[in-house]
This record gives structure tokens, sequence and C-alpha cells, in this order.
């Protein structure tokens, strides 16, 4: 818990654990600003219509769904708390 | 059959199907084959309360009147689910470690427990859900009256009134059955759960239904419904950014903070498991349901006449077109929406209300006497039934008084900012350990405050609660205070204008009044915990016990989570304590472990104040703050092994002082027993020698001399008889030789043997029980049985020194167990003799003495060796033994 005890570089599997955390952290925020990019197009009149927007929303949204799919489904909650500083066992240094 | 009539049957019908659906699954549960009834797919479906009859009518009639703008409002909680990492992680966490019951509770737990801050939470939410509910019995009634007008033969229109007054009585009775059949808000409401999960699946289907029957069948296919949209009014993608933008925020933030969510989201949560599924799986409800919503509202302005009412589009499209089975399933899709929210609301808000009001003035107007008044769980329920019913009556007033008219369709965004205000103090507590009591209280008063003065008031319209010259002018002529233009910011859309006040102002007055104050150490020890609840699960408790009277904890426990909750409780603890029985030593951790054990049934702040009122003041100590404080998370490690360690010595020691002193005891009396043994033998001894020379040296004895003198030697040697067969039965149990002869018989025959052969009823002593309950099939020895009963009933009898004596026989099934309880309402067994009654030759109380002291014992060996136990249950009226006996599974006779 104290932060000597947390080492500096992990195991593979860890490491790849731990991005898979940050990109869960990322994605609302990504999800959020493509939310907003309709908002540019206003009054453009190539693309200003219901149907574009209404196209991209559901678009987003789909692969929103995939994303937090894909992520959530190799996040595991348990371990990842915990297996950062108990992985030290290879001692392969990769970050 | 009119189309009203079949209606109107379909309804009730679907309103028996719910009935049945969440009857079986409270049954399932109770009978432990429910584990499906936990799985994340039924979680997933819990969580489609978010979308109310305001989503199934009323998206539709947003989208005919702004477009796309309707989607924010499932936008926002797709990013909550999504980014679930961040939050919701941490909030299931906390919420299953700290057992809350509610958003009020969880607030008042972070910040020290504070009641003051839970009364707060609990009247925003209800002054907030309130008109939300009414709005569902405006959408039940709504859409009833549009299927009657259609109907030709439906002479007399339905009264609206009374039909949401029908509704509102079943929602209350569904809720009051299925919501509060245990009193700990934490044990899950599977009933209600499931009914909410099928009403799920219906609405969805039901708005896909409609939305393919407008694409395919009345626009026909993709490509011309997208042409139309081309062509409709709102085809134009001119949307506000500010709304767009606040609109999205501030769903997220209600999907977050409704009580409604926050009851299925955090407290009906069983594993984290569950959020990752609901993480992808409930977004793609939320697109599902709102994926036909814009050609269903481009369709209905075209096809409707002028004037047509857009929120009910997803049902009169179907009508006009005399599709009345897609028309029937559309409205029980929206009764399911309306139906669902007002369930969970009710139970949420009720939950609140009992637990942060209602308890907490009954405790103080009951004189605070948690120990000696009465069954506070009765009183918990009723209260939270009582609740459900206020809550409910009170979203029908609100109905009722506005006339069902434009003010509520607006309800569901001021709702939504009303509850947002929650947001900084939730947040704030789980993320900033600095977050203190006192900016809690400031952010949501004045929060609360902006809210009220500049969207719910106004929202009644101009004049009606507040005068038109404080809209034109400002409060008291200070034209800065215009509701709708606060502070000068004239022309923003009302809604984003509260939303960005309030929330400036309650995030500015939390954040200063956090910095500005010092919190009391009961709030740093729970904001510690609260903030590190991911890292470390517990940090040691705030109680200083050893002044506490287990006992008298396990009566009060007893009155607020049941009798066998309670018990399993403290046998649990007083086991992991190595001390054997019930009564565990009060030690901090125990106490921590029953006040959050109680905090399921009452909430924090309550069950914080009954534990101190008996163990007799919260002391967080010095070594509390100090394992808190980060600096010392070193030291503390290294403390906390020496710590674990020295509980482990102390544990064996205890066990050993124990043993040491069963056996000092057990010694002294068997030096007792042998002296006892030796007179016992010795009278019958001395009488038959005595009278067999009399027989035999006496000459002229009359045969009823000889016959009387024979048989008071016959009676002495079977007496001495007896007393040998007890202890060679005794040393045979013992050696474990013994015979088993299993037999099938129910126990109320067996029990009514038991009775008969220790002398029955009456000459002052009565037996109670309840037959009913004693219809359990056993496959055991049953006279060996019945000897363990036998000796209860005739100890009871012996010993029991009220007048009536009252024999109290219960018998209950519990996890594959039967537990026979004996209690009699004599003055007991001390508690300094609990340890030594079931040992050999041990008697309590010389007085009455007419056995030697082994019936105890034998009963013990008997129970050890059918597989069972036999002990002293300590907390009862008078002296109680509890005699327990696994049984085969199913073997319950037809009761």
């Amino acid at each position: 818990m104290s932060p000597e005890r947390t080492p500096l570089f992990l195991a593979r599997r860890s490491y790849r654990r731990r991005r898979l955390a940050d990109a869960a952290r990322v994605l609302p925020l990504i999800g959020g600003v493509l939310i907003c990019l309709p908002l540019l197009w206003k009054g453009s009149p190539v693309s200003g219509g219901t149907v574009q927007a209404l196209i991209y929303i559901f678009g987003l949204w789909m692969v929103l769904i995939l994303a937090s799919a894909i992520v959530s489904r190799h996040l595991r909650l348990d371990e990842s708390d915990r297996e950062d500083w108990i992985a030290r066992d290879d001692g392969a240094a990769e970050e | 059959m009119t189309v009203l009539n079949l209606l109107i049957l379909v309804c009730l019908l679907y309103v028996v199907l719910l009935f049945a659906v969440a009857f079986a699954a409270d049954r399932a549960a109770r009978l432990g084959r429910g584990s499906w009834l936990r799985s994340s797919v039924v979680y997933t479906l819990s969580l489609s309360i978010y979308c109310t009859a305001w989503t199934f009518y009323g998206a539709v009639g947003f989208a005919a009147r702004s477009g796309l703008e309707f989607v924010t409002i499932y936008l926002g909680p797709t990013l909550v689910m999504v980014g679930w990492w961040w939050t919701l992680r941490r909030l299931v966490r906390v919420g299953r470690s700290q057992r809350i019951t509610s958003i009020a509770d969880l607030i008042s737990s972070r910040y020290g427990k504070s009641n003051l801050l839970a009364v707060l939470v609990t009247v925003l939410a209800v002054v907030a859900t309130t008109p939300y509910i009414a709005l569902q019995l405006q959408s039940v009634t709504l859409s009833f009256a549009a299927f009657a007008a259609t109907d030709p033969e439906a002479t007399t229109l339905p009264d609206m009134q009374s039909t949401a007054l029908w509704v509102a009585v079943g929602l209350a009775l569904f809720t009051i059955l299925f919501g509060t059949r245990n009193l700990d808000a934490n044990e899950r409401h599977h009933g209600v759960v499931m009914a909410i999960a099928l009403e799920a699946v219906v609405k969805l289907f039901a708005l896909l239904a409609v939305g393919v029957f407008v694409v395919w069948g009345l626009s026909g296919g993709i490509g011309p419904t997208l042409d139309r949209i081309e062509t409709s009014p709102i085809a134009r993608f001119d949307v506000s950014g500010s709304r767009w933008v606040g609109l999205t925020l501030l769903s997220a933030m209600a999907f977050l903070t409704l009580p409604r969510m926050f009851q299925v989201l955090v407290v009906e949560n069983e594993a984290d498991e569950h959020l990752r599924t609901a993480a992808w799986a409930f977004p793609t409800y939320l697109m599902l349901m709102s994926l036909f919503v814009v050609p269903i509202a481009v369709v209905g302005l075209d096809m409707m006449p002028n004037g047509a009412n857009p929120d009910l589009f997803v049902l009169t499209l179907p009508l006009m077109e005399g599709r009345d089975g897609l028309a029937i399933l559309s409205f029980l899709g929206g009764f399911s929406s309306a139906t669902s929210m007002v369930i969970v609301a009710a139970i949420a808000l009720s939950t609140m209300v009992s637990n942060h009001v209602v308890m907490p003035l009954w405790l103080h107007y009951s004189g605070m006497a948690a120990v000696v008044s009465g069954d506070v769980r009765t009183v918990a329920l009723m209260a939270r039934r009582l609740s459900i019913a206020g809550v409910l009556f009170l979203g029908y007033v609100y109905f009722r008084l506005s006339g069902g008219g434009t003010a509520l369709a607006a309800i569901g965004l001021i709702a939504f900012v009303g509850v947002a205000q929650f947001l900084p103090a939730l947040m704030g507590g789980l993320f900033w350990r600095g977050a203190t009591r006192t900016g809690a209280l400031a952010g949501l008063v004045l929060g609360a405050a902006v809210w009220l003065y500049c969207l719910f008031l106004p929202s009644f319209g101009p004049s009606a609660i507040l005068p038109q010259t404080v809209f034109d002018h400002g409060l008291w002529g200070q034209s800065w205070l215009r509701p709708r233009a606060l502070f000068g910011a004239e022309g923003m859309d009302p809604v984003i204008h509260a939303l960005m006040w309030s929330m400036l102002l309650n995030i500015s007055a939390f954040i200063l009044g956090s910095l500005l104050s010092f919190p009391r150490p009961l709030e740093r020890l729970q904001g510690a915990q609260f903030v590190n609840s991911l890292d470390n699960p517990g940090t040691p408790g705030g109680w200083s016990g050893g002044m506490a009277q287990s006992e008298d904890l396990l009566i009060m426990a007893q009155r607020i989570m049941g009798a066998r909750e309670a018990q399993t409780l403290f046998s649990a603890a007083a086991q992991r304590q190595g001390v054997a029985g019930y009564l565990p030593e009060p030690s901090p951790d125990f106490l921590q472990e029953l006040e959050r054990a109680l905090a399921g049934s009452v909430g924090a702040a309550t069950a914080h104040a009954m534990v101190g009122q008996i163990v007799g003041g919260a002391a967080v100590s010095v070594e509390d703050l100090m394992a808190v404080a980060d600096e010392t998370a070193q030291i503390m490690e290294y403390s906390s092994q020496l710590e674990a360690k020295s509980q482990e010595l102390a544990r064996t020691a205890r066990q050993l002082r124990q043993a040491n002193e069963t056996l000092t005891q057990i010694s002294v009396q068997k030096d007792g027993f042998l002296s006892q043994i030796s007179h016992e033998l010795r009278t019958p001894m001395t009488s038959i020698r005595a009278f067999s020379e009399i027989l035999r040296d006496t000459q002229d004895l009359t045969p009823e001399e000889q016959n009387k003198y024979a048989a008071i030697i016959h009676d002495e040697t079977v007496r001495l008889t007896r007393l040998l067969d007890d202890l060679l039965d005794l040393s045979v149990l013992e050696n474990g030789q013994v015979e088993l002869n299993i037999q099938t018989g129910t126990l109320k025959a067996l029990l009514d043997r038991s009775v008969r052969a220790a002398g029955g009823d009456g000459n002052g002593f009565r037996i109670r029980r309840t037959r009913a309950s004693e219809q359990v099939e056993l496959t055991t020895d049953l006279d060996r049985l019945a000897q363990v009963f036998i000796n209860l009933i005739s100890n009871a009898r012996k010993y029991c020194d009220a007048k009536p004596a009252v024999l109290t026989i219960r018998a209950t099934i519990s996890d594959g167990q039967l537990v026979v309880d004996f209690v009699d309402n004599g003055s007991g067994i001390p508690t300094d003799k609990h340890a030594v009654i079931f040992e050999k030759f041990s008697r309590i109380g010389q007085t009455k003495a007419s056995g030697a002291g082994l019936g105890l014992a034998i009963c013990r060996e008997i129970m050890e060796r059918l597989g069972g136990d036999i002990s002293y249950l300590p907390g009862q009226e008078g002296a109680a033994f509890r005699v327990t006996l696994p049984l085969a599974p199913g073997r319950m006779a037809a009761a």
C-alpha cells in the first residue's frame, strides 16, 4: 500500500492489465468528446441534417458499446487491484 | 368485447403475472434455488428503470419537438456505464462494505454518520421524486384515455382521477408486499427485481415492435424512412450547444444520484462482476430504446392530425392504423415503464424516510431505550410500509393538484437537476478525504435552494407560487435575483440556467466549507475508509468496548435483525474469537461488525446511536486516527502484523483459560459427585439391607407387611438400576459404541410422545407449541431424540420457578437444519454457569435435587451421535435450550 512497496516495473501480464485499466478510464472521456462532435456541423450545408447526426450518433453508440465490452471482458476486478505488486516474480522490466 | 374492455382484461392479467413472477422469485430465493436471480443479466435489466414512462412516451414527444436532442438523456448514462472503472466500481464497493441502504445513508455515513445530512437528502429526494411519480400516474391515465377516445362503443370516458387512484393503490400494494419482506435493505428484493426485469423486457419489446411497425409497416423500409426524416419539420440539426452538453452531463449526474437508480445500481448490487456485464449491456439497452424514437416521431408528425399529442404517438399510431394488438402491447410497455419506476422509487424513498426520519424520532420519543423497548423490527417495517403508502399518496395528490397539465411534462428534467445536487457531496466524499460535513451541508443547502428558486417553483408557472413581480424584477426588487436570470444571466434555457448556477454554487460552497471547517474524528475515519475503499477494505473500528454487555447487545440485535440472524452473527463472531456459545467478547472489531450489520436494517446513523447507547459512547482513539494517516502507513503494516499475532495469542490464551476453568469446575464437581453418588448409592442400599433383614429375621409377619417391605426393596433396586443405567448409558455414548436405530417419523408425533412421557401439561405447568411448524419429517434415531426432548421438558417442569410455568417449544428450519428451541419463563441459568451445565455431574442450584446431574450430559452425547447439537441459548426470557439436527434435503412434509 505504501509507495515504497509498489515496484517500478511490471511483468507483461500485469502491464497489460494496467494499460487496460487506463483504457477503461479514458473511454468515457473520448466518448464525451465524440458525442459533442455533431455540434461543429451546425449550419454546415453539406452535413447539417438530422439524418447524418442520427447515423453518426448511433454508430458512435455501437462503437462505444463494443469498446466497453472488450475492455470490461478483459478487466478482472479483484486481481487488477492487487496483482500489480504481487506479480514481481519473473522480474521482467518492460515499462 | 370492446377494445377498452380487452385492454382492461389484458392489463389485469399482466398485473397478476407480475405478482406471480415476484412471488415465485421470492420463493425460489428463500428456498436457496435462485442463483440465476443474481445473474448479471437480471442486474442489467433492473437498471432499465432509468427508462420510465417519460422515456417510453416522452422521448418521442421530445424528438417531435426538438429533434435529436432527446438522445442526450441516454448518452449521459451510457458514458457513466462505460466509465464504470472510475466511479461505479468505487461506489459499489463502498456500498457493500459499509452496508449502505440508500443515497441518504451513504452521504450521512461518509460525513460522520450525520443524521442531519441524511434528513436533508431525504427531504430533497422526496420533493424531487414526488412529481416524477405523479408523472408516471399521468402517463398511465393519459394512455388509458387515448384508448377510450378511439373506442366508439365506450359511451362514458373513464374518470382519469379514479384510474390514477387505482394504479396508485395497486402499486402501493405490490411494493409493500414484495418490497418490505425483509428489514435489511441490503438483502435483495428478489421478487421486485425479477418483476422489474420482466417489465424491462416488455417495454423494450413493445417499443421495438412499434418501431418495426412504423419503419417497415408504415414507411416501407429504412431508406424511405430516412427520406421521410429529411423532409420532416425536424430535418435540420439545430440543437443548442449548451443544451446538448448540459443535458448529457445532467443525465449522467442524475443516473448516479436518482434514489431509484442508486437503489438498483448500488444497494441491489451483489458482485462487481455484474458491473462488467452492465458496462456494455446497459448502453445496448439504452441504444435499442432510442433507436426508433426519431422515426416514430417523424411518422407521427406526418400522419397524425395537427394538434395530436406527440407524447402519445407510440400508442396512437398503431391505434389509428387499427392495429389493436400492437396498441395493447404498446400500452403494456408504457404501463411497465411507469410501474417499475414507481415501485423502486417508493422502496428507495421509504427506506430513506423510515431510516432517517421515522426511526430516529421513534427512538428519541421512546426514551432512546433500545434495550428495553419492544420489537424494533416491527416498528421499522411498519414505518417503511407507511412511508411507501405515504410516498404514493403524495404522488397521487400532486397529480390531482397539478391537474395532469403540461407542468408535469417538464418535471423529468427538473427532478434531474434536483437530485444532481447530491453529486458534489457524493463524489467529493468518494474521492477527496478533505471533504467535511460542513462542506457537504453548505453545498447541499445552497444547491437545493437555487434549484427550488430557479427551477422547481417557477415550473408551476407565473403567479402560482412565485408572484409575477419576482419573475420580472427579482426577489425584493433586486433584478440580479430574477429566477430565470440569476446574476444577470439572461436568455439562457431555464434548465441549463438552473443547472449551471446550482452546481456552481453547490460545488463552491462544498469546497469552501470543507476547506474552512475541521472534521470530527469519526468523519475523518469514515472519510479515509471511503476514499481508500479500493485499497484496504477496513481500518480498525471506533468502539472502545469492554464495558459493553454482550447479552444486552444480543437482545438489541435480536429486536432489530430478528432472532435467527442475530444469533448467527453472534455465534460466528464468538467462534472467530475462540469462545464457545453465543456471546462473543465485545471487542472493537466485533462492535464495528455489529454496527454495520445493524446499519443494513436501520441506516448508519441510527445503528451508530443504538450501539453507542449500550457501549456507552463512541470513542475514536488516537490510534485509530494514526492508522488513518498516510504517514504512518508503514508503521501500520508492522504493527498490524504484530497485532494479528498478539490477537492470536490472546485468543489461544482465552481458549486455554476457558478450558482450565472448565477443568477446575469439573474437578470440583467430580469430588462433589463422588460423595453425592456414594450417598445416592448408600441410601437405597441401607433401606434394602434393613428391610431384607426384617424379612429374614422376623417370624410373624403378616402377608401385607411382607408385601410392603418387598415392594420397598423392589423400588429401591429400581432406583439403583436407573442410576447405574444412566451411568452406563453415558459411558456407552461417550465411547461411541452405541448402535443407532434409524426410523422415520414426524417431529410433531415425536414431541407429542415426549410431552406425554415427561408428564404432560397441567398442575401449573403449561407447554406452548406451534403445531403447524412441526410437520417436519425426520429420519434419525427417534428414541434417542425423544430421550433428549423428554429430558429438556422434565427439566423445565422440575426447575422452572415461575408461576405458572410456561415452556415454549418452537421448531424452525434454517439452512437445512431443524432447530427446536425449548424456552421457559423462569429465572434462567446464570451466565457463569453456561459453560458447565452440559458437563457430567453438574447440577445447578442444589435445592430440588433429584437427579445425579447426568441428564444434559447424556443429551449432549446423544445429539453429537445424531450429528446435531444442543446448546444453551442466552438472551431469552428464561432458561432456553436449542437442539439442532441436520435434515437431509427435501425432508419437509407437505405443510
